[in-house]
């Protein structure tokens, strides 16, 4: 399981990997961001927090359909399969291994981004704990996602209008949390709810991916 | 007992016996339903008065909810026969499903439609963030997915697989999204305005007899289309296996 | 036909997207029907002679 963790963390940090395009695809959407909305500082103030959202939400998309792209082409998949190892595992160390080549440097980059959207100060450390607490969830969906989709040809486009519905509660109260940080209110609660969101679907959407790519490797 | 298993709900999984049945069944359900369909909307169309507060446009009702009811009412007939599926194995189960789809896709539009046309002369807006009508936009998107997957997938029996999983989780997060809307902004839509609350019936009884046919109407043209539909799908499916076999021998 | 006031635009575009959506549907149905049927008759008259 640890070895699983590592060949894949490696294999995305090597070049080619992949790691750090999400986190490139995130930086350019927030940037493009305002010359869309225009310079207002007050206005960008407002849309920060979704912006980034979005943007994790898309980073995090992006690089979903190469999770079980390269292994089930190269037929590791199904050793993975025969392994001792139940597939549940292979799913949950794969959104594991996703989350820390893409949520986790998200979450690191988003404070930058902050400034350059002008998120007020008291905004920062709700928007920094609902990326940290609400991308996990994304990462798990994801592996549901990718799992669906993991040997059909042009896979990508389906996996995104699959995935993006699941997607909305995750990004409803991660972006809640970050809103309302901003404004100063209460932004405990939907932390909550969200952390609650993300322990759920760590716990359950490895089984559904299982199933799914036991479909899939018939 | 051969009497009694002969009646089991089982046997119409057979295709054969469901074809027989689906046959038989067929023009009595699509009469019903344009009976029904005509009668409640003709009879809500133009024999009703208007509402004192809406006027005229509570003729929208009789399509606007039954449509909104079936949407949902559809999804709910995929995760039954989707599971149906996934314990029993019963081809008609995973194909009715199919069937039902874009059947369900067609009222989530017609329910999103309606509603908007609604809205801008009551409430003064085509949309509204609300919670209501953004759960039926979700649902749509589901809809979209549901269909695509069946369509991406060559392997009958994987997609039949693949979508019942899709269908399952599906219905879980739709009804996380449906709270989690709740908590994100509170409503402008009433609620539920078929079921009385403190004994009082919401909707007066001219507008209720016409509502309740053009129901029946769209639950009969649901069935109708599914029956319509499943029938299709496993005459198609008799005509993939047969063709694969051509292409082997 | 009934006085429907300042309603009539909403009213009668959603009778008729809802005609419109639904007759699109069971034409679309009705045809896919026809031409799986057609196809399945021509593929099992092919395998006739050969059983």
């Amino acid at each position: 399981m640890k070895g699983l963790l590592i060949r894949d963390l490696s294999l995305a940090v090597r070049a080619g990997g992949g790691f750090g395009l999400g986190l490139a695809f995130f930086l350019i959407v927030t940037i493009l961001m305002p010359f869309g909305i225009g310079p207002n500082t007050s206005t960008l103030t407002i849309v920060a927090p979704g912006i980034l959202w979005i943007g994790a939400l898309l980073a995090c998309l992006l690089s979903l359909d190469r999770m079980f792209a390269l292994d089930w082409e190269d037929g590791s998949l199904e050793l993975l399969a025969t392994s001792p190892l139940p597939l549940e595992a292979v799913a949950g160390v794969k959104a594991l291994a996703h989350w820390l080549t893409t949520g986790l440097p998200l979450v690191a980059a988003a404070p930058v981004l902050g400034i350059v959207l002008n998120l007020p100060p008291q905004g920062f450390f709700w928007l920094i704990a609902s990326l940290a607490i609400g991308t996990p969830a994304l990462s798990a969906i994801g592996t549901f996602g990718a799992a669906l989709t993991v040997g059909l040809k042009r896979g990508g486009l389906l996996l995104s209008l699959l995935v993006l519905p699941l997607y909305v509660p995750t990004l409803l109260f991660g972006a809640e949390v970050a809103r309302r940080g901003v404004e100063g209110s209460d932004a405990a609660t939907p932390l909550v709810l969200l952390a609650g969101l993300t322990l759920a679907a760590s716990a359950a959407m490895p089984f559904a991916a299982a199933a799914a790519l036991r479909v899939n490797l018939r | 007992m051969p009497k009694l298993r002969a009646m089991s709900l089982w046997e119409y999984a057979n295709p054969r016996k469901f074809m027989a049945t689906s046959a038989a069944l067929l023009p009595w359900v699509i009469a019903l339903s344009a009976i029904c369909l005509g009668t409640g909307l003709i009879w809500g169309f133009f024999f009703t008065p208007d509402e004192r507060l809406q006027g005229a446009s509570v003729k929208i009702f009789y399509i606007h909810v039954p449509t909104a009811m079936m949407a949902i009412n559809a999804w709910a007939m995929m995760l039954v026969t989707s599971l149906i599926w996934l314990i029993r194995r019963h081809h008609v189960s995973a194909l009715a499903a199919k069937a039902a789809a874009p059947v369900g896709l067609v009222f989530t539009a017609i329910a999103l439609i309606t509603g908007a046309l609604w809205g801008q002369p009551t409430w003064g807006t085509w949309w509204e963030w609300d919670p209501r009508l953004t759960s039926f936009l979700i649902l749509f998107l589901f809809y979209l997915g549901y269909i695509a997957l069946w369509e991406a997938v060559e392997n009958p029996d994987s997609a039949a697989d693949l979508t019942s999983v899709l269908c399952l989780v599906g219905s879980v997060f739709a009804i996380v999204s449906r709270y989690a809307l709740l908590f994100w902004n509170q409503g402008l839509h009433q609620g539920w305005s078929i079921s009385a609350t403190d004994g009082e019936a919401p909707v007066a009884d001219v507008y209720w007899y016409p509502a309740m046919i053009s129901i029946a109407g769209f639950v009969l043209l649901f069935v109708a289309l599914v029956l319509f539909r499943t029938r299709t799908e496993i005459r198609a499916r008799r005509l993939k296996a047969l063709i694969t076999r051509e292409r082997m021998a | 036909m009934p006085e429907l006031g300042r309603y009539a635009f909403a009213v009668l575009t959603s009778y008729g997207a809802a005609l419109a959506l639904l007759s699109g549907l069971i034409v679309y149905s009705v045809l896919r029907a026809k031409r799986v049927l057609r196809q399945l008759r021509e593929a099992e008259a092919r395998r006739g002679p050969t059983q």
